[in-house]
């Protein structure tokens, strides 16, 4: 052993003695070798009849996807049909859903908890924090999800993706970022922390870090769901029914793309201050069109990825809902732990045209964004004193998306706070899942601070700087 | 979901159907270790699902998969371990995904190890499985969307390129099952060693460069003699690839030839 270590040095040796003499266009010459015996294999090997439609369609198809003038347009307009078909789909599965979980299985679990009679406290954190944090988060996340992801993945397999990134590549070189930020990017729409780890295809240390540290500004699927409601409930509402659909979808589309800009403003900045070097070239490959299989995409991705997505929101919501009923029904002096809790917030939230409620949440929800409004409208009953049920920190029976508007309002909500909560969703911290893979992919707690407090401070100033002008001008 | 018969081979004697089972993510007790590395967007998930019976998410996308994922199946009452490996061009370079495939093949002493091409682009595909070939002589070529270099007008003739490779090659469409059942029996054929392979090298370059190579390589075979890839160990070590020299001084690499 130790014998064969000595002989293993003399290698290491002799091999930097040798490298001397090979000369440095070693690697060169070995990279050409490479390439001239693969095409002489190929030439032997590949059959090739002459140019036929598929090639002639592919490219055809690239010329309009990736071109200088429709490429960016035909982007937003793809992106508006999936989200369009998504609003506009899920709002009736979402009311039947809910009828059954909060109207209807919700009375029968509160008579059978008094039928055993269980205590109240137990029964209060069971069912009317646990259960319905569960039942909440499903009706309101499963049906956008069960739409979204299949439409996103049958885009996905079809080849739409490098195209995008196509499309982005020369932004994100100006921005001194790398050109396959535009994919890890995309990948985000899905999971940042997905996202974060996808960031692993970019060689460059400077230009990853850019790409895991504004991967935050993609909307993830916990987020989306978010966005869809409040622009539904609060937007919509602006013009007649009809447009309603339309619009709630354009204000979803714009914080989206106003996400892709601060992806460009930040990995900018970050590349002139903290970040500093040059960008990298590379080939990026536009891989040939393929027809998806319609039903085995739909199936794949609904097991592969909503279940999945509603499973990790439903074992975050759980504990959630425990936590929310337990600070709910805490005294501190004459009222709740809550109470206490938004009360303290509320003056810093109002300055930034959120309020103390969705602070709350957000502090709540750091472990999964998707139980953001869940936690919202929770606390919201909670901190006005709604009798919608058994008592404070208990959740409504919300039928439709109209009175889940009733309960925001009556918590003091107004326009600015629903454009606020949009883009506090787009920039605050990353969930703790994303931190955490932050953390183990870039091994050092200063990136990961960074890529946490970033979002969170921006948020802030943007919040702030739109309350005041709002303000100002109305 | 029963699996449809699609090529005769599965209905053929040789290819023993019945002594397939498709495993999923139970990958304990296996006999064999099986490598799926490829170029990107090769469909490489989509032959790993194929063989594992498991719905590992694919897309039509270059990086799809940048960490390894890990199946098995088993035939003939042996088990496989399949690891689906992070796509890369090339294993020269030293970005963390192809790290992480060039060091699995390195080290992780695969059986048998499956190298995923596109048919349609194989040239260009070619040069990451010469590459491979020169670290492992076990492995088998899966010449995969074969459907889309039809309809591309694209043809192979896949017995000069198995005698070009030393390796078997066998034609997939994996996303219809085509050919799969081949594949099966292939990997089979070469990890219980009834396929031995003969790998295609490289070509040198300069007699100056050849000669170091040399040199080195016999110096490197003096200690470790069951080597199968002390050629490319001598031209990492002139790059002065820092994991290999590592590997040297610590003596991984004799562990990982056993």
């Amino acid at each position: 052993m130790i014998a064969e270590i000595d002989k293993s040095k003399k290698i290491i040796e002799k091999a930097s003695e040798l490298r001397w003499k090979v000369g440095s266009d070693f690697h060169d010459k070995l990279t050409e070798s490479i390439y001239a015996d693969a095409s002489e294999i190929a030439n032997r090997v590949v059959i090739k009849e002459k140019e036929n439609r598929t090639d002639h369609f592919d490219r055809s198809l690239d010329r309009i996807l990736t071109s200088k003038t429709f490429g960016f347009p035909i982007m937003i307009l793809i992106l508006s049909v999936i989200l369009w078909l998504t609003i506009e789909g899920a709002n009736y599965p979402s009311k039947m859903l809910a009828v059954l979980l909060l109207e209807m299985l919700y009375p029968l679990l509160k008579d059978a908890a008094i039928f055993i009679s269980l205590p109240w406290w137990l029964d209060g954190l069971l069912i009317d924090g646990i259960y319905l944090a569960v039942a909440w988060v499903i009706s309101v996340m499963l049906p956008p999800m069960a739409i979204f992801f299949p439409l996103f993945t049958l885009l996905e397999d079809f080849g739409y993706l490098p195209r995008v990134a196509f499309n982005l590549d020369d932004m994100f070189r100006r921005s001194g970022a790398h050109g396959k930020q535009a994919l890890t990017m995309s990948m985000g729409w899905g999971c940042n922390a997905a996202g974060v780890i996808a960031t692993r295809i970019i060689d460059s240390p400077r230009e990853r870090l850019i790409a895991i540290i504004t991967n935050n500004f993609s909307l993830c699927n916990g987020r989306w769901p978010t966005q869809i409601l409040i622009a539904t409930i609060f937007i919509g509402v602006l013009v007649p029914q009809s447009f309603s659909g339309l619009i709630a979808t354009a204000s979803v589309i714009s914080i989206a793309m106003l996400g892709i800009g601060f992806t460009f403003w930040v990995s900018w900045g970050l590349s002139k201050t903290m970040l500093k070097g040059q960008v990298s070239t590379f080939a990026l490959e536009l891989p040939p069109y393929r027809p998806p299989r319609f039903w085995k995409t739909v199936y794949t991705s609904l097991i592969d990825r909503t279940i999945i997505v509603l499973w990790r929101a439903v074992l975050f919501a759980a504990p959630a809902g425990a936590v929310i009923w337990i600070i709910s029904n805490v005294q501190v002096g004459d009222q709740s732990l809550a109470n206490e809790l938004i009360q303290w917030m509320n003056p810093f939230g109002l300055l930034i045209g959120l309020n103390g409620v969705i602070l709350l949440a957000y502090i709540v929800a750091i472990p999964a964004n998707e139980i953001v409004i869940p936690t919202i409208l929770m606390l919201t009953v909670a901190s006005v004193g709604m009798s919608g049920g058994a008592g404070d920190g208990v959740m409504f029976e919300l039928e439709s998306v109209t009175q889940t508007g009733e309960i925001l309002k009556a918590g003091g909500w107004t326009l600015l706070t629903a454009i606020n909560l949009m883009l506090f969703s787009l920039l605050h911290n990353p969930c703790s899942t994303t931190i955490y893979t932050i953390y183990k992919e870039t091994n050092s707690k200063k990136w990961t601070t960074v890529a946490t407090m970033l979002p969170v401070i921006l948020g802030f100033v943007i919040t702030f700087l739109v309350t005041q002008i709002w303000r100002i001008l109305i | 979901m029963t699996e449809p018969i699609n090529t005769v081979c599965e209905t053929c004697d040789h290819f023993n159907a019945a002594g397939l089972k498709k495993l999923g993510v139970d990958v304990s007790g296996c006999d064999y270790v099986v490598a799926l590395s490829g170029n990107p967007n090769t469909g490489k998930s989509t032959v790993f699902n194929a063989l594992t019976g498991l719905n590992q998410h694919t897309g039509n996308w270059p990086g799809k998969t940048v960490v390894r994922a890990e199946g098995a199946f088993s035939y003939d009452s042996a088990r496989y371990k399949l690891v689906d490996l992070p796509g890369t061009y090339s294993l020269l370079s030293t970005s963390q995904d192809e790290e992480v495939a060039r060091n699995f093949i390195l080290f992780g002493k695969p059986d048998v190890t499956v190298i995923v091409v596109d048919a349609s682009r194989l040239e260009r595909n070619l040069n990451l499985v010469l590459q491979v070939l020169e670290i492992t002589n076990r492995a088998v070529l899966c010449m995969n969307l074969m459907d889309e270099a039809h309809r591309h007008g694209i043809s192979i003739d896949e017995r000069t390129l198995s005698r070009d490779l030393g390796i078997p090659v066998v034609l997939t469409s994996a996303r219809s099952n085509e050919g799969i059942s081949e594949l099966i029996q292939t990997i089979a054929d070469v990890a219980t060693k009834r396929i031995v392979c003969k790998p295609h090298k490289i070509k040198s370059g300069s007699s100056r460069i050849k000669k170091a190579v040399e040199e080195l390589s016999k110096e490197i075979e003096s200690v470790h003699p069951h080597l199968p890839n002390s050629r490319w160990i001598a031209i990492r070590l002139l790059e002065g690839d820092k994991r290999v020299i590592e590997a040297l001084e610590n003596n991984e690499l004799a562990v990982a030839v056993i």
